[in-house]
């Protein structure tokens, strides 16, 4: 990836986190932390990997995206506003009686592929899209992102050991492992450590990659792509609430929203990382 | 009509359908939980391999990996015992299927108390109750084999979850294979009468005509109708029923809360409030024994339904 791509990707993820803040602060509630931490990621998936286009949203071939993290909505959303698929005000209006945009991914937003938020649910769906896929001879690939709290749902190994028999290797699930989760810790709460092993334990070939660096996510992207027969598991390291600093790693950020204080304070600082990166 | 008709339990029958349909229709694929022997979709696996996947012992991601089948434009048949298919895996269905409104088919067989010796954890008088407060799920509960097989073809038909509810135990197959046809949301009024309405659903239909048959040689009418879509539910018929003979009765395989009698009552008291008597499993666990001794114990039979109408009109 050359500079001028890896800046450009690198704003992209900034107007992202710009979108979270601007959609949890207007929704007055809504998960900011762990949506921050996966900006990068949509922003490389969106605006550089995956198959997608809001002219053909419907198109039978194009890549799927399942958010199996479904209460990290504001992301997917800001993603989606960057890439054209609906416009700025609808974010304004998250969570808001009457809203398109309902406080977890609907199927019926334009661009969702499918309605998630019960934690566990995501990625066996992704399976059944990847099956899909298989069975009528297509190409595309299935993306879901998974929390790291979420694995200690007992549907995820379910889901796990299914795509690893059927040898789904068009599908990629990734971890967003910020190590956080609402009542703390993972290792304080009840660790689903080790992470990386069970997934190979369950069959499937597990990548690591740093979760706000846009070399390591196209290198270990690439990576994905070659395909052995295995599905993939992508361990994305990332640090919850990243970008904004006093969101950072901080468990308090989980599920909160700014109040006008803390949202002009986190604007300020994007709005300055961004210039930073635009020049 | 005579006990020595044909037997079929409507899991066959939904077996045979599935293989039926995936001829003329290759979006039908069918999953299973490591029990297609007993669901009979190893019919189908048999005839069409290649559109049979088992997801092993795991029936919330089995509702999952359906509801991504459907959303790429298949029509998936997930299949298990009732108690895993609406129990175990009750709120996937309702987040993955239900919510998304996607075009997945539950095949749940083994329902009710005709489980038998497998006893009290498999035999599920809760199914209809859960799948009811799902918006948008379409219930069918069919009653022999003549009308499960027309039922998994409408639910292939129609656009939208379905739930198809189906037994253990052979019945007796009393409908017509030459003239039945299969209306979706369409009660089947089988016997006219003006002193009571017996309205029952699945294996209780046939008990129900036996008993009205009885009653009428005692000189009771007892009109019989049969509701096969528990959801969306005839509410005509059911107010018809109640302004021609004032009372009615329910009859059903399953817990008397939240099933038939409750909807049926639900439909009553907001348009035609009338005495709506209850017969289904009370608030109660089943146990093991031989089926068919188990639906007489529970009150499941002609005699009792008989001898409750008596007592009702005293």
């Amino acid at each position: 990836m050359d500079d001028k791509s890896k800046r450009s990707l690198q704003a992209a993820a900034c107007r992202i986190r710009k979108g979270i803040i601007e959609g949890t602060y207007n929704a007055r509630s809504g998960h900011p932390g762990g949506s921050l931490s996966i900006a990068d990621l949509l922003a490389y998936l969106y605006f550089e990997k995956m198959n997608v286009d809001p002219q053909k949203a419907e198109d039978p071939d194009r890549d799927r995206f399942v958010l199996s993290k479904g209460h990290c909505a504001p992301a997917l959303y800001a993603a989606l506003t960057l890439k054209g698929y609906f416009s700025e005000g609808e974010l304004k209006k998250l969570r808001h009686i009457g809203a398109m945009l309902q406080g977890h991914p609907c199927i019926s937003i334009k661009g969702v592929d499918m309605s998630s938020g019960s934690l566990g649910q995501g990625i066996s769906a992704a399976c059944g899209m990847a099956l899909a896929g298989k069975l009528d001879k297509k190409t595309y690939k299935v993306y879901t992102v998974l929390g790291d709290g979420e694995v200690e749902e007992g549907q995820v190994w379910e889901a796990a050991m299914f795509a690893s028999h059927y040898k789904l290797d068009n599908l990629v699930a990734i971890v967003d492992y910020n190590g956080l989760q609402i009542d703390g810790r993972l290792s304080e709460v009840c660790s689903p450590e080790p992470i990386t092993d069970k997934f190979e334990a369950f069959g499937w070939k597990v990548l690591t990659m740093d979760a706000h660096d846009m070399d390591s996510i196209e290198k270990t992207f690439a990576e994905a792509d070659n395909t052995d027969g295995r599905p993939v598991a992508i361990i994305q390291k990332s640090i919850k609430g990243k970008g904004v600093s006093f969101m950072e790693d901080n468990v308090s950020w989980h599920g909160k929203a700014p109040n006008e204080e803390e949202y002009n304070k986190a604007m300020n600082e994007l709005d300055a990382q961004l210039k930073e990166l635009e020049g | 009509m005579s006990d020595n008709m044909e037997k079929i339990a409507t899991r066959e029958s939904y077996g045979n359908a599935l293989k039926e349909l995936a001829a003329e229709n290759e979006d039908i694929i069918v999953l299973d939980a490591d029990l297609a022997a007993a669901t009979k979709t190893a019919i189908f696996k048999k005839a069409y391999p290649e559109r049979f996947f088992d997801c092993g012992i795991a029936e919330a991601d089995m509702m999952g990996v359906a509801a991504g089948l459907a959303a790429c434009g298949k029509i998936p048949f997930a299949s298990s015992f009732a108690m895993f298919a609406a129990g175990r895996a009750y709120e996937v269905v309702r987040n993955s299927i239900g919510y998304p409104g996607l075009n997945v088919k539950i095949g749940a067989t083994h329902a009710g108390i005709s489980v038998g010796e497998d006893g009290a954890t498999h035999q599920c008088n809760e199914d209809i109750a859960l799948m009811r407060t799902i918006p948008g799920m379409t219930i069918i509960n069919p009653a022999d084999d003549v009308e499960a097989r027309a039922a998994v073809k409408a639910a292939a038909e129609m656009e939208g979850p379905v739930y198809l509810r189906f037994g253990r135990l052979a019945a007796p197959v009393f409908n017509d294979r030459e003239s039945y046809e299969f209306e979706l949301g369409k009660g089947v009024t089988l016997r006219e009468g003006s002193d009571i309405t017996i309205i029952a659903t699945g294996l209780m239909v046939y008990e129900a005509v036996k008993a009205s048959d009885e009653l009428k040689k005692e000189g009771i009418n007892a009109g019989v109708i049969n509701i096969h879509t528990i959801k969306p539910i005839d509410k005509d018929i059911i107010i018809t029923a109640a302004e021609n003979s004032g009372i009615l009765m329910t009859v059903e395989e399953h817990s008397i809360i939240g099933g038939l009698g409750s909807a049926v009552a639900e439909v009553v008291t907001e348009n035609y409030p009338v005495p709506v008597i209850r017969i289904g499993v009370n608030d109660e666990y089943g146990h093991s024994g031989p089926a068919t001794d188990l639906l007489k114990e529970y009150g499941l039979c002609a005699e009792n339904i008989v001898s409750r109408v008596k007592k009702a009109l005293k």
